[in-house]
Order: C-alpha cells, then sequence, then structure tokens
C-alpha cells in the first residue's frame, strides 16, 4: 500500500513540474496546463477577476453560446483571447483592440461542458486570464450548420448587417455576418469559416483586428468598441478560408437610439 | 485505521444498495373541480432534483372512465401518475391528451398504450420530427430518471369540436403559438379550462418553439372562450380564469419590446440576457433563467430583421 502510494506521488509529481509555471487553474480543468503551454509560453500568467467573461446561466444553444469579454477595468490591454478549454478547436477569436475599447462579444459553439475564458495581454507581455464554466449538450461543434441543413447557405454568403452607435468614448459596433463557419468536424464537409476581420477607420487606420476560428458559431455575430466619432464612416474587410473577402461600411449613427447601459 | 482491499470492497457491496434506490416522483393530486385533480408541477427548470416533473397534470374522472391531460417527463412519472389517478377513480385510463411537443408535458406516454392517446395533427407530427432531439435532451439532463422512456406517438389526432366521455364532455380548442401546435381544453361540467403552456401563471413562459403573434391570438381565443377557472402548464391554478391568461400575454409582449429594443439600441445577447426585469414580474419563478433562453431562441431572428444590410460585396 505504502509502495504504490509513494508510486502515485511520483507520478503526480512529473505534471506538477510541468505546471509550476502557470498558477494553479481555480477552475480545476483538465486541459488548463496544456493550453498555457501553447497560448501563453514563457509570458508571465496569473488570474484575474478584473477581466470579466460575461455568459448566460444556461446554454440554450450549444451551437450558439454567447460570451462577452470585457476588460475595460484594465489599462495597456493589447490583446483578448476567447478560448473553451474543452473544444476541439479552443480558440475562438484572437483580438486585438488597436485603437478600440477592450471588449468583444460574441457567440460560440460548445461541444461539451467546459471551461469558457478570456485572456487579456499587457504592453508587459504578461497575461490576465479569468473565466467559468459552463454546462452545454453535446455536439455544438460536429453538428451540420442550420444552414447546410436548410441548403441555403450559399445564397447568403458574405451578407453583412450591422450597426454603429456613438458612445461617451468611442463607438458600439455591432457586425452580423452570413457564414456556415465549417469546423471540418462534420462528415464529408470540409474546414470553411471566417478567418480575418478587419475594422478600419475612414482614414485607412486600423481600429481593431482579429483572427477567428471555426468555433465561433454560424452566423457570426460580434459587437465591438472602436475608438470612432458620431457620424465617422467605418470599414469592415475580411476574408475567410477560401480566400474569398468581405467587405462592409457602416456610419457611426449621430445619436443612440436609446441610452446604452454599459 | 488501515483498511483491506476486502474490507472496502465489502463496504463498497453493501452501501450502494440505498444510492442506486431509483428516486420516486411524488405525485400528489389536488381536487381543483368537481372530479379534476390537478397534479403540480415543480416551478422550476428541467433539473435531476425534480426529475423533470414541472408541468401541472390534470387528472379527471368521467363515466367512461379516467382521463389525463398531459402525463410527465418519462415512464416512471407515466406509471406513478397512472397508479394515482387509477386509485382516485378506481377507472382505468381510458384517454390522455397530448398538448403539445414539449417532453415534460408528453414523454410519460412510455407507460401508456397509444392508441388512447390523444394530440393534435401538428403535435403528432413534430413530435416524429424533433422527438428524438428532445428526449436525448431530457436524459443527458436527467439521467436515471429518464430510464425505458421511449418516444410513442399519439395514435388519434383531434381537429377540435368536443369528445363525450361517457356524458362528460370535453371541448377541444386547437390553437397554436407556444409550439405549432397547441390544445386547450374546457371541462363542460364545470367550467375549468386546461390551458396547456398557452398559459403560464407565476412561472415566466418559455419560447424554444414560439410564434408570438400567434400565441397572442390564441390568447385572445383563451379569454374568448366560457370558461371558469384555469389550470395553466406551469404555476398554481387561477381561480378567477383570466389573470393568468393577462399575465402571460403581458410577459410575451414585454419580452418582445424589450429584446427588439435592446437589438435597435446595439445590446449583445449577454447584455440582452441581463436586462433589468419588472418588478411586476417578481413573483414569477424561473424569469432570468427564461429571459436567456428566450435571447437564445429570438435574438439572431431579430438581429437579422432589424439590423440593416452593410455589406458593400460585389
Amino acid at each position: 500500500m505504502k509502495g504504490m502510494t509513494a508510486l502515485l506521488l511520483a507520478l503526480l509529481a512529473i505534471p506538477a513540474q510541468a505546471a509550476e509555471r502557470y498558477p494553479a487553474d481555480p477552475l480545476g480543468s483538465p486541459m488548463w496546463v496544456a493550453h498555457a503551454r501553447t497560448l501563453f509560453g514563457d509570458d508571465p500568467v496569473r488570474f484575474d477577476a478584473r477581466v470579466k467573461v460575461e455568459f448566460p446561466l444556461v446554454a440554450e444553444d450549444q451551437r450558439a453560446f454567447p460570451v462577452a469579454i470585457d476588460a475595460r477595468g484594465i489599462a495597456g490591454v493589447r490583446r483578448i483571447l476567447l478560448f473553451a478549454d474543452l473544444n476541439p478547436i479552443p480558440v475562438a477569436i484572437d483580438y486585438r483592440p488597436v485603437n478600440a475599447a477592450p471588449y468583444i462579444a460574441t457567440r460560440i459553439k460548445l461541444d461539451q461542458r467546459t471551461p469558457v475564458r478570456g485572456a487579456v495581454q499587457l504592453a508587459s507581455g504578461e497575461w490576465l486570464v479569468s473565466g467559468g464554466w459552463i454546462d452545454a449538450a453535446g455536439g455544438g461543434c460536429s453538428t451540420p450548420p442550420v444552414s447546410r441543413v436548410k441548403g441555403d447557405w450559399a445564397d447568403h454568403l458574405g451578407e453583412i448587417r450591422g450597426r454603429a452607435w456613438p458612445l461617451a468614448d468611442g463607438a458600439r459596433l455591432r457586425l452580423g455576418f452570413r457564414h456556415p463557419m465549417d469546423t471540418g468536424l462534420v462528415a464529408n464537409i470540409a474546414t470553411y469559416h471566417l478567418e480575418s476581420l478587419t475594422v478600419k477607420d475612414a482614414q485607412g487606420g486600423v481600429l481593431a483586428e482579429m483572427e477567428i476560428w471555426a468555433s465561433v458559431a454560424e452566423d457570426p455575430a460580434i459587437t465591438l468598441l472602436p475608438f470612432a466619432r458620431a457620424g465617422e464612416r467605418l470599414a469592415i474587410e475580411g476574408r475567410d478560408t477560401n480566400g474569398r473577402l468581405y467587405a462592409a461600411q457602416v456610419d457611426v449613427a449621430k445619436q443612440s437610439a436609446m441610452p446604452v447601459a454599459p | 485505521m488501515i483498511l483491506s482491499r476486502r474490507t472496502l470492497l465489502a463496504g463498497l457491496a453493501a452501501a450502494p444498495v440505498v444510492a442506486r434506490a431509483a428516486p420516486d416522483y411524488g405525485i400528489s393530486p389536488l381536487a381543483v373541480a368537481d372530479g379534476i385533480w390537478m397534479v403540480r408541477g415543480a416551478d422550476a427548470p428541467i433539473e435531476p432534483a425534480n426529475g423533470g416533473a414541472i408541468a401541472n397534470i390534470a387528472i379527471i374522472d368521467t363515466p367512461a372512465g379516467t382521463v389525463l391531460c398531459d402525463c410527465g417527463p418519462s415512464l416512471r412519472y407515466g406509471l406513478a401518475l397512472k397508479a394515482a389517478a387509477e386509485a382516485l377513480t378506481a377507472k382505468p385510463v381510458v384517454r390522455v391528451y397530448i398538448t403539445h411537443l414539449h417532453p415534460d408535458h408528453g414523454l410519460g406516454l412510455a407507460a401508456f398504450d397509444p392508441a388512447i392517446a390523444a394530440a393534435l395533427p401538428g403535435t403528432i407530427s413534430a413530435l416524429q420530427a424533433q422527438g428524438q432531439g428532445f428526449s436525448d435532451a431530457m436524459y443527458r439532463i436527467l439521467g436515471d430518471w429518464m430510464r425505458g422512456t421511449d418516444i410513442l406517438l399519439p395514435r388519434v389526432a383531434l381537429s377540435g369540436g368536443e369528445e363525450d366521455l361517457g356524458g362528460r364532455k370535453i371541448r377541444l380548442l386547437p390553437l397554436a403559438g407556444h409550439s405549432g401546435a397547441d390544445l386547450a381544453l374546457v371541462d363542460e361540467r364545470t367550467g375549468l379550462m386546461i390551458a396547456g403552456d398557452l398559459v403560464f401563471h407565476d412561472r415566466a413562459p418559455s419560447t424554444p418553439t414560439a410564434d408570438l403573434a400567434a400565441w397572442r391570438t390564441s390568447l385572445d381565443r383563451l379569454k374568448a372562450q366560457p370558461h371558469g377557472a384555469l389550470l395553466p402548464g406551469h404555476g398554481p391554478l387561477d381561480p378567477g380564469g383570466t389573470a393568468a391568461i393577462d399575465q402571460t400575454r403581458d410577459w410575451i409582449d414585454w419580452l418582445e419590446d424589450s429584446l427588439t429594443n435592446a437589438v435597435r439600441a446595439g445590446l449583445d445577447m449577454v447584455e440582452a440576457g441581463q436586462l433589468p426585469i419588472p418588478d411586476r414580474f417578481s413573483a414569477m419563478a424561473a424569469a432570468r433563467y427564461e429571459l436567456q433562453r428566450s435571447v437564445s431562441h429570438l435574438y439572431p431572428g431579430l438581429e437579422a430583421q432589424l439590423l440593416p444590410r452593410i455589406d458593400t460585396n460585389d
């Protein structure tokens, strides 16, 4: 019995050594260290509740689960990662709020019960991480998109809807794309998704840019807070994994439809 | 103390006898009218603590035999309900009405002969198309509570009118809105209206298959039907028969207005799910839960309708 315990402790010690670079995961995820190694490497990492990762109490639809990452309480955020530990495609979005408030909201797929996290990187290279567990029915990444089942995805590909509202400091931009966002995990449907998105001001200056993966829900919906003024024209440019280009323009409204709380 | 492997195994073998005993549904029928009882569902989400028994069930004593309106979430529930109902009336169950396709109302049919089960044609076809998906979700959430529950389809298709059960007449109202086909019933003798999930009472309405415009039309028709007390799909009996209809309408009107305004103001789905719920709904169970579910059901459609096209492709 004692010998066995010693052996077990010895076995446990191996991952413990590899893990000591990263703080212990408050969510107890089996994938924390593996993801931390891949995503953060040698950069310093700590858990910080000021990274607000907000989502509903229940995953009503595992194919479209709303998540918002709000790091406006932290100065100097350069990059925001949205990832779900136990998804087969863990990272959904890698966002650089170049000239925008550190906030992003979107909808992602959930393939099973998983931690959903936001990680923000500061100019120093340090990563601040937060998140929570969400229970979900299986298969968000491995069931065919609705538009594939209906068969009308190609009729609407490239449609972009959106509006921009002025805020006290900047603007709120809401974008909705029609795209099947195929994960490659559904039989006979190859990976096909929106892979990059850039928001520019009227002079061509980059306000926001991101990489996107297929764990973002079908028909991606994205909210950003670029530093743009009322009346200013925003240009949206995107590309998918087939090289198809997407373009849209939206003027920031002169006034809000109603006061927006956030 | 040092426990040997053998002691541990013996201990483990003894313990699970209690742990493995299947949990039971407590079926406690309440008399609500002459010869009619209500089995109250929990005013909560479907969760292991309640075994999915969240819908109200009606038991009607007729000269032809016992009639059930809805039959709960599982085989185990259906069996317990059958035993409780037949003990009350001392007559066999001769008719099971299924008000609509949702699993908390109809999966208990596994305990009955589908030849006595009756539903609207739209409910039967929806069960055929979507029953498996709903059943899978119930097994995932409820586990052992669902053991042995198969999907059976009602064999009797109803088109309205009334059924005469040995002299006790039940008026059938084919409606829609909470789902594609919603059956409401009125007992002619007592005037009791059994509204299915078209009416919720002090429990927030759910919208996974809702058409809000059709739902409003159905609520108008329910209100216009002569009736007495109202037995809602979820929540307590409404003795006056109209307050629960008005409350359901108030909620779905508020829901649609709030989500429409939220899309117009540029809120994300997460933010829309955090909108303040007015004080007048403070007595409503599961309000925040159902609001967030409704955001998931309704928001993408509202955005597609309300946000303008901005693409400059081609």
